[in-house]
């Protein structure tokens, strides 16, 4: 077949790949391209910004809230999963929490911030019962509309989530690898501490990288809860976004977002590294 | 091997019990916040009738179920020919495709929409000013998910083979997409639906940010003057999507069920 | 191949009375086996006949319901998995996937506190054994099947275990590679003496490499042999026709011989008397070229096998007689062919 004839097939790629360019490709590049322009030059200035105290400061908080809620996420998700995985397959509970962490690992967004609301804020249920039954005031200083009330909801889903990404690693564990330790003369300690932890620690590291990127990237929920200031650095990009105040500021929402990409990038290129070496050993 | 010691038993339960009481006890609140009269005590269906009567949140609440359906059209009309095209022909290709469809992972939609406004000038120019618009970014960010669905589907059945066993028997490639491998994947193709119009039902960066009304947004608004009234959207709208979720996980348990069964 | 088990030294294995119920399936029914120092016992049988269950319970990894195991004269029921002085080989995917090949064989040597350079020493030791020394930093995920199951075998004799345990170790692998493992391992185990319990379903494989092969059938023991005399004196029906391929032929018994197709051989011991069901072995049955108007049968059809071919008979009266003759002879045969049809003077047992 001649060479043209061969590329005919692929031709059926093209209206996919057209889109693509268009409503992902394009936008991403303008991202890049314009963090470095100033009124259609090219420019550092932008990336000065990026380092002054506020920018610095939300991008500081935004890694404090996506760093804790993946680690919380991370260690509270494995020990569920861990759980689940202890009982047997067909069992109803360990069936129901695998469909349920699926479904809750989707939420987030608004809604999310309103479970929360309708729960701890100042007339939520929660802080009302409390307040009526122990006198202890949950809501305090409104935590919960800031970075501390951030963290707690994010942890609503990082959790299921950490269980659907990380399960099918404890799944991937042989039970031939513990019989054959145990025949070897291992304690369940010697078996833990020399074969399962070190089979499970790129698997449990890449799914902390991916609950950490899920974090950093959320914007909606922070949106919905914290109306007040721009603590963090997806509500720094909207602010710059939606100022009408200052112009030029449209570089900064550029620059910002540019940043956002390079640590998501460098965080989601760690885990397809991890990902490798885990499905190496646990497929 | 498979003895559960009694202590363990017993630690799993209440471990258990506790992240029940996390994830659902906030539920339950949001059913009693949401039928509370506000100020005074007893049950009322004020905030949830709010749902059909309040003319904002019933708009947003039609926007964007009709940007799910949109969604879930384009989205299919997109990816599964595209898909099964190259899995048939160009197989070379998947590896690109797998690549592209996973990228809007990596690039969170918050930068898609800083970077976007100029292309989206441009869509409001051809297509109007709706809402409905949306639905071409909205197939962007909903490509991930649906395309592992039809992936999964997709090699589970080995299309290749079904598609050459067609093919020696006549068929061209239109009846061989449509009526070999399209009615195998029926699973995949679904679970690749719900999960886009769960995902369009809870979108809010693209909409708030190009300013169009769909009910996650409404919701946001309505937050500070009824809050019991965004409970109760939020509580119908989290039912909703967890009754899609939630179906999807049987559908997919019956369909690997009965396969290898012929209609 | 087999040595005089008399001049080997080793551990002697004793299962009494091993039952395992799992609600009212009976895993293992009453299965009582002894293990002589330095012998290589085969468990053969069907899946299901609780051959699996009896080696785990064996290694600890499984409890019994009821009975006791011995392992040199002491009761080690009670004793957990890992405190039991054993080397097991598993069907598959036994080795762990982190380590490197040395650092799999060495891994029991490291929980039992040895020094680096001995447990090195030793390792490599093993791997010259099995003839894998140059793989030592590979990984389980680098080796074809067939070395990673010789990787398994060193890693579980590098403790000088009592009791070598193999579980359907070649089950998973291709046939010829089957083959020549099936002789490396029996090879390894008489150089190295250890006792070994050896579970498989394939007979071939049995009969190859044992000292004494097991017949197991629904949790019980048919019969306990070495394999040449449980291949020519089955002691029941279901060993004569798991083992080996068996005619079944309509057979009157008389004052300890059987009648079967016109010819007196005797029978062995457990055979019913009167009117039954003789198994003949194919090779047993005996054809001979006849005339148009001789003969007691026709050729149906010849299957050409290499060395030796099989003949598929229909005698006059309908019966069907599967015969495994010299290629030769075969070769002078085609369908419709006459032929005479009998029965070697070798004993049969005679079933009802």
């Amino acid at each position: 077949m001649s060479r043209a004839r061969r590329l005919v097939p692929a031709l059926g790629l093209v209206p996919f790949l057209l889109y693509l360019l268009v409503f992902l490709v394009a936008p991403t590049v303008t991202v890049i391209v314009l963090a470095f322009q100033e009124q259609g030059r090219f420019t550092l200035g932008n990336l000065q910004v990026v380092t002054s105290g506020t920018a610095l400061h939300a991008l500081a908080e935004s890694l404090v809230v996506s760093v804790s809620t993946a680690v919380i996420g991370a260690v509270l998700g494995a020990l569920l999963a861990y759980i689940v995985v202890t009982m047997p397959e067909r069992s109803l509970v360990r069936r129901a929490v695998t469909s349920l962490a699926g479904v809750l690992a989707q939420f987030g967004g608004v809604t999310l911030a309103f479970v929360f609301i309708a729960t701890l804020s100042f007339n939520g249920v929660l802080t009302v019962a409390l307040k009526s039954a122990v006198g202890i005031d949950l809501y305090g200083n409104g935590w919960l509309f800031g970075i501390p009330g951030l963290v707690l909801v994010y942890t609503y889903f990082q959790i299921p989530l950490m269980v659907i990404v990380f399960l099918p690693a404890l799944e991937g564990l042989r039970p031939q690898w513990r019989e054959a330790a145990v025949n070897l003369g291992a304690t369940t300690w010697d078996y833990w501490r020399r074969v399962a932890i070190p089979l499970l620690t790129p698997a449990f590291l890449g799914s902390l990288l991916l609950l950490f990127a899920n974090a950093f990237a959320a914007y909606a929920t922070a949106a919905a809860l914290i109306s007040q200031g721009q603590p963090i650095l997806p509500l720094l990009i909207r602010s710059a976004l939606v100022s009408e105040v200052m112009l030029g500021r449209h570089g900064l929402a550029y620059a910002l977002a540019f940043e956002m990409v390079i640590v998501v990038a460098v965080v989601m290129l760690a885990y397809t590294l991890l990902l490798r070496r885990t499905s190496r050993w646990l497929r | 091997m498979r003895r559960t010691s009694p202590a363990w038993a017993l630690t799993r339960g209440v471990l258990l019990v506790l992240f029940a009481v996390f994830f659902f006890g906030p539920l339950l609140a949001m059913l009693d916040y949401s039928t509370r009269k506000d100020g005074a005590s007893g049950r009322t269906g004020h905030w949830w009738s709010q749902l059909v009567t309040n003319p904002d949140l019933r708009g947003a609440i039609i926007t964007s179920l009709l940007l799910a359906l949109f969604t879930v059209v384009l989205m299919l009309v997109l990816l599964v020919p595209t898909m099964i095209w190259v899995r048939l022909r160009v197989p070379g290709a998947s590896r690109l495709v797998e690549f592209l469809c996973l990228l809007p992972l990596t690039v969170p939609p918050l930068v898609i929409v800083v970077g976007i406004s100029n292309v989206y000038a441009w869509v409001t120019y051809l297509f109007g000013d709706s809402a409905l618009t949306l639905t071409f970014a909205y197939v962007v960010l909903v490509l991930p998910f649906a395309y592992r669905s039809i992936d999964a589907a997709l090699a589970a059945i080995d299309a290749a083979t079904l598609s050459e066993a067609a093919r020696s028997l006549g068929a061209g490639w239109v009846t061989v997409i449509v009526r070999v491998v399209v009615p195998n994947i029926w699973s995949g193709i679904m679970g690749a639906a719900f999960i886009t119009v769960a995902l369009v039902l809870g979108e809010f960066v693209f909409s708030s940010l190009l300013h169009f009304d769909t009910l996650p947004v409404e919701i946001n608004l309505l937050g500070k003057s009824q809050s019991h009234t965004s409970v109760a959207a939020s509580l119908a709208s989290i039912l909703f999507v967890s009754a899609l979720l939630l179906s999807l996980s049987f559908v997919g348990r019956r369909s690997r069920g009965t396969k290898g069964t012929t209609r | 191949m087999t040595t005089s088990p008399a001049t080997r030294t080793g551990t002697t294995v004793r299962l009494d009375d091993l039952r395992r119920t799992y609600g009212s399936v009976h895993a293992l029914d009453g299965l009582s086996l002894e293990l002589g120092a330095g012998e290589l016992v085969v468990l053969l049988g069907p899946s299901g006949c609780g051959k699996t269950t009896a080696l785990r319970i064996l290694a600890g990894l499984e409890e019994a319901t009821s009975g006791t195991v011995e392992v040199g004269g002491k009761d080690i029921t009670r004793v957990p998995a890992n405190k039991r002085d054993m080397g097991m080989v598993f069907q598959a995917y036994s080795l762990f996937p982190h380590m490197t090949v040395r650092d799999n064989v060495a891994f029991g040597l490291r929980l039992r506190g040895q020094s680096t350079d001995r447990r090195t020493a030793r390792a490599r030791e093993m791997l010259e054994m099995v003839g894998l020394a140059e793989h030592e930093h590979r990984y389980a995920h680098q080796l074809s099947g067939g070395q990673q199951q010789r990787v398994a075998l060193a890693r579980a004799l590098a403790i000088e275990p009592a009791v070598l345990l193999l579980d359907e170790p070649l089950s998973a692998l291709d046939a010829k590679v089957r083959v020549q493992l099936r002789d490396e391992i029996r090879r390894v185990q008489l150089e190295v003496g250890t006792t070994t319990l050896f579970v498989t379903h394939d007979q071939e494989e049995a009969l190859a490499v044992a000292d004494r092969v097991g017949v197991m059938n629904a949790g019980r023991l048919d019969q306990i042999a070495p394999p040449t005399e449980l291949y020519a004196q089955p002691a029941t029906r279901f060993v004569a026709e798991f083992v080996g391929l068996s005619n079944k032929l309509p057979a009157r018994v008389l004052d300890g011989r059987a009648d079967v197709l016109g010819s007196r051989v005797p029978t062995v011991a457990g055979s019913v008397t009167g009117s039954g069901t003789a198994l003949v072995r194919p090779e047993s049955v005996t054809v001979a070229e006849a005339g148009d108007a001789d003969g007691n049968a026709r050729v149906v059809s010849v299957a050409f096998l290499g060395p030796v071919s099989r003949v598929y008979c229909r005698l006059d009266d309908g019966q069907e007689v599967l015969a495994q003759v010299a290629s030769s002879l075969a070769a002078r045969l085609s369908p419709e062919s006459r032929i005479s049809v009998g029965v070697e003077a070798t004993p049969v047992l005679v079933v009802e």
